[in-house]
């Protein structure tokens, strides 16, 4: 059965299928095949195998947030979309791109350079345009360019039942029709199998500036509730000065290590002049202690996060931030953990690292694990006072079955409903989002 | 029970003075923004409160009897037309802004909330609601939520959708849900990307989480006049391959310019052919510098006057003319249809030269006004329906134009949405594929189609039950694709 299998992935992709390796594991779930169809229409004969075999199908791009939501109840066939790769249209002039999901967004970005242009998204993980919009990656730039549900202006689908489908177009303004790319945006590959994507783009900016200023954070126990220009009042009544400010930063991120320099640092974007001026602007209201570089802190657009440790995404109101870091430094202190905070505080979207205060490699140790499974339930309970909800995007060893990796979801229903009418065999990635979906 | 048997059942929970049964009183809702299409519903509730609005869908869900959601009625698509034989839920008595919370940049307010009150509300705390259609005094917030409103700034601002960061929802089975909030990037599917111009088919928004935007620390706008279109455009296209993004830029050529200075006096240049109106907003620095890039752009391009508004009221003056471009070609023509198409912006100069043409070939005239910084025309084609034969001639006009959208990869509406005057479009844009996946989201919410149903889609579709998880079955008759008629 396993040969005609094969035969019939190979046949649908001209030869680009292959059993399995350990490598191909989606979040240690072990699969069986692996296919790399090239096309659009190779990606739906491979859903025709996948649905004529019952096979359950995981969507992989260049793998960088394969481990990111629950693990899959099943993995049968990995898609990977990395032949996917080539620039359909980049229309210069009309400031739109067209890409096969698999290209790499780093090349995409070396392709759009050359004019003088950029897709305004910097995630930390960098991956794959089809991983992007899948897992709705989001970095610094956020804050000026919108999420990358914002600037997906068109979208190609192969159905779980093989039927392929367009949403949107290739122009910025459009109503027509269901929006159905931001459906599919942050979807983890639950409801379809994206192979093309059209983005709105922006120009490259002719001049940048980071201003940063460090915040004193008294050296001792880590996560203990700081005072001082750290405490968490004061944190956020500096982000609330810039929020209010004719700043207009590009970006606003605060990185908050469990001890020692807690920074908040601004990218202004412009033209040279202008963000000459507002560098001017932002040293004075940023105050004593702040400086200004042409490059971002080696910290800038990384996550808080090392390998063996727990990331979580959290969410929060923008005037919701002292609150949510008081609740971290109250729960790690109760818990025994320390937390690293990095992200976008003007937007309300942080992630935040998890790990044994001792020694982080120890995070195999059952201690921590019950520690991280408490840390995250105390958090989602304080999730209230922030506004917010708590994510957990990577945890070490079999953390994941001991919790639920995406905590209470509004509207899973109605998410329920519309899983049911895009895949209703749950032939994609079953298990993997919300609610078990 | 039918619609009218349900005014006896809602009586006693919406008080008397909200339910309309009277024929004379419901003609008043027979039709919206696009009046050539009119439907008297048979039965109009006005509703103060989340629990009418879902008292009223229940009732409606329970007795299988068709609804529609109406704000102030000033949509362009006839989305809010009624149905003859369902409930028309006015919104606008829900009208109050519940809070405006500046320090997180978020306002929560009810549906019926003018577009314009919200930004009167948060401006003297530095914010604005950023998505300005042009009927903004009058057109709600629900409105726009449901159309994905735009406007002149959306080049720079974007549309509703990126705007609305929470909806509570009360969901064609009656429920209400709350989707999203104050924070962003609520876990699970984007939902409220799903919902913002779904055109009332997916539910009724009974609460709207939008983002204020800080009111720029700079606003300038010129006024450019050109001899021709061409000229224009190619004005347009060096200030965006400039890497400039305007707040706005709109174009309005002869006949629109004539139309407007017959309505209002906009007193825009004599002899122009084409105006451009660009506005730029941010930074002070930046502002003044891109702006001498633009005035540049605009005299290396043709302009033979540029003026450049002074104050706020010059500015106003500015914006008169194209704001009211619409109701003004009434001056000119008896009656009109207006265009929402969308093109690639490079292709401007080319697609208004093919309209000139179909214009001159079928006899029709027809009136550009458009946001040219996105590509999104408003093409306003003239007719008398008293003149036997014209109005056919001017719906194809209006078609052809579509059409050409079409082929130059662009879109049938940009702004007015879908509605019950486009759905029969749909299918030059979109494969019946398409259009079967999008509907697969409509009966994941409304399998029934009892929300605002003949509109978006050119063929409804039976949902059929809700799959369970079997095999054997063909997955298409499982999610009742198969059942289509």
């Amino acid at each position: 059965m396993g040969d005609v299998i094969l035969e019939n992935l190979c046949a649908a992709t001209e030869d680009h299928a292959v059993a399995a390796t350990e490598a191909d594991a989606v979040d240690r779930m072990p699969a069986r095949w692996v296919a790399w169809p090239g096309t659009t229409e190779q990606t739906a004969a491979v859903m025709r195998v996948a649905t004529h075999h019952d096979l359950a199908v995981v969507v992989r791009g260049s793998g960088t947030k394969l481990t990111w939501g629950a693990r899959p109840e099943r993995v049968d066939l990995v898609l990977d979309t990395s032949r996917m790769d080539k620039v359909v249209e980049h229309a210069a002039g009309d400031l739109i791109v067209v890409v096969g999901a698999g290209r790499r967004l780093d090349d995409l970005q070396g392709d759009l350079a050359g004019s003088g242009q950029r897709l305004g998204v910097d995630p930390a993980r960098r991956g794959t345009v089809g991983g992007l919009v899948a897992t709705a990656a989001t970095g610094p730039s956020r804050l000026l360019h919108g999420p990358v549900r914002d600037l997906l202006i068109g979208v190609t689908v192969v159905r779980a039942d093989g039927v392929v489908a367009h949403a949107g177009g290739k122009v910025v303004k459009n109503v027509a029709g269901y929006d159905v790319g931001k459906l599919l945006t942050g979807s983890f590959g639950t409801l379809g199998v994206i192979t093309q994507a059209a983005f709105r783009l922006h120009p490259l900016p002719a001049a940048r500036s980071w201003v940063s200023v460090p915040l004193s954070r008294p050296d001792g126990v880590p996560n203990s509730v700081p005072a001082g220009t750290c405490a968490p009042v004061n944190v956020q009544a500096l982000v609330q000065q810039v929020v209010h400010s004719q700043l207009v930063p590009a970006a606003v991120e605060l990185d908050r290590p469990p001890s020692g320099g807690v920074t908040l640092c601004l990218l202004l974007e412009g033209i040279p002049p202008g963000v000459e001026g507002r560098t001017t602007a932002a040293l004075d209201l940023l105050g004593a202690g702040a400086t200004a570089r042409d490059d971002p802190p080696d910290w800038w657009g990384a996550e808080p996060f090392r390998r063996g440790e727990a990331l979580l995404k959290v969410t929060h109101e923008i005037a919701g931030l002292a609150h949510l870091l008081t609740a971290l430094d109250d729960v790690c202190a109760s818990t025994g953990l320390a937390s690293h905070l990095r992200g976008s505080v003007a937007v309300g979207a942080v992630t935040v690292g998890l790990a044994g205060i001792r020694d982080p490699a120890d995070s195999d140790d059952p201690a921590v694990v019950h520690a991280l499974v408490r840390c995250v339930a105390s958090l989602r309970e304080r999730a209230p006072a922030f506004g917010g909800t708590v994510v957990v995007l990577e945890a070490p060893g079999d953390l994941k079955d001991d919790l639920d990796v995406w905590g209470p979801v509004g509207g899973l229903e109605l998410m329920r409903a519309v899983k049911r009418r895009f895949d209703p065999e749950r032939r994609l990635a079953p298990g993997r989002f919300v609610g078990g979906i | 029970m039918d619609a009218r048997g349900l005014a006896d059942q809602l009586r006693p929970i919406l008080g008397e003075d909200a339910i309309i049964t009277d024929h004379q009183r419901l003609r008043t809702y027979e039709c919206d923004g696009l009046a050539h299409y009119k439907v008297i519903p048979a039965l109009v509730v006005l509703v103060e409160t989340t629990a009418h609005v879902a008292a009223v869908v229940r009732a409606c869900a329970a007795a299988k009897v068709p609804f529609v959601a109406r704000g102030s009625g000033t949509g362009l698509s006839g989305g809010a037309l009624p149905h003859a034989d369902g409930v028309l839920i006015v919104m606008s008595r829900m009208r109050e802004i519940l809070e405006i919370d500046r320090a997180s940049q978020r306002a929560v307010v009810e549906p019926g909330v003018v577009n314009l009150q919200l930004t009167q509300a948060a401006q003297p705390q530095g914010y604005y609601y950023a998505p300005d259609p042009s009927s903004q005094q009058v057109c709600s917030i629900g409105g726009n939520v449901a159309e994905n409103s735009g406007g002149a700034h959306c080049l720079k601002y974007g549309f509703t959708t990126g705007h609305v960061t929470g909806l509570e929802l009360v969901t064609p089975g009656g429920e209400v849900v709350q989707i999203g909030g104050k924070a962003v990037d609520a876990p699970g599917y984007d939902l409220l990307g799903a919902l913002v111009g779904s055109e009332g088919t997916l539910g009724i928004a009974t609460k709207v989480t939008v983002r204020l935007t800080r009111t720029p620390e700079a606003v300038r706008t010129l006024l450019a006049a050109f001899s021709h279109t061409d000229q224009a455009g190619a004005a347009v296209s060096a200030v965006i391959g400039a890497g400039v993004i305007p707040a706005a830029i709109e174009m309005m050529d002869a006949l629109a310019i004539e139309a407007a200075e017959a309505a209002v006096h906009c007193d825009y240049p004599d002899g122009a052919g084409a105006v451009l109106i660009v506005e730029l907003d941010g930074p002070a620095a930046e502002v003044a510098h891109q702006f001498d890039q633009v005035e540049e752009f605009c005299r290396d391009n043709g302009a033979f006057e540029i003026r450049v508004a002074a104050d706020d009221a010059e500015r106003a003056l500015f914006w008169k003319g194209r704001k009211s471009a619409f109701a003004a070609v009434g001056r000119i023509s008896p009656d009109y249809i207006v265009q929402d198409g969308v093109i690639p912006r490079t292709a401007l100069p080319e697609v208004l030269r093919r309209i000139a043409a179909i214009s001159a070939e079928a006899g029709v005239r027809v009136a550009n006004v458009f946001h040219a910084g996105d590509g999104n025309l408003h093409p306003l084609v003239l007719f008398d329906d008293a003149v036997p034969g014209e109005a056919e001639r001017a719906e194809q006009v209006s078609g052809a134009i579509v059409d050409l959208c079409i082929e130059y990869g662009g879109s049938i509406t940009g702004e007015h949405g879908v509605g019950f005057d486009k759905a029969r479009y749909m299918p030059r844009m979109f494969t019946d594929d398409d259009l079967d996946t999008m509907q697969l989201v409509r009966c994941a919410f409304d399998p029934s189609s009892i929300s605002n149903p003949g509109k978006v889609f050119p063929t409804p579709r039976l949902c059929g039950e809700v799959p369970g998880r079997h095999k054997g079955a063909h997955p298409l008759t499982d999610a009742g694709i198969a059942e289509v008629f």
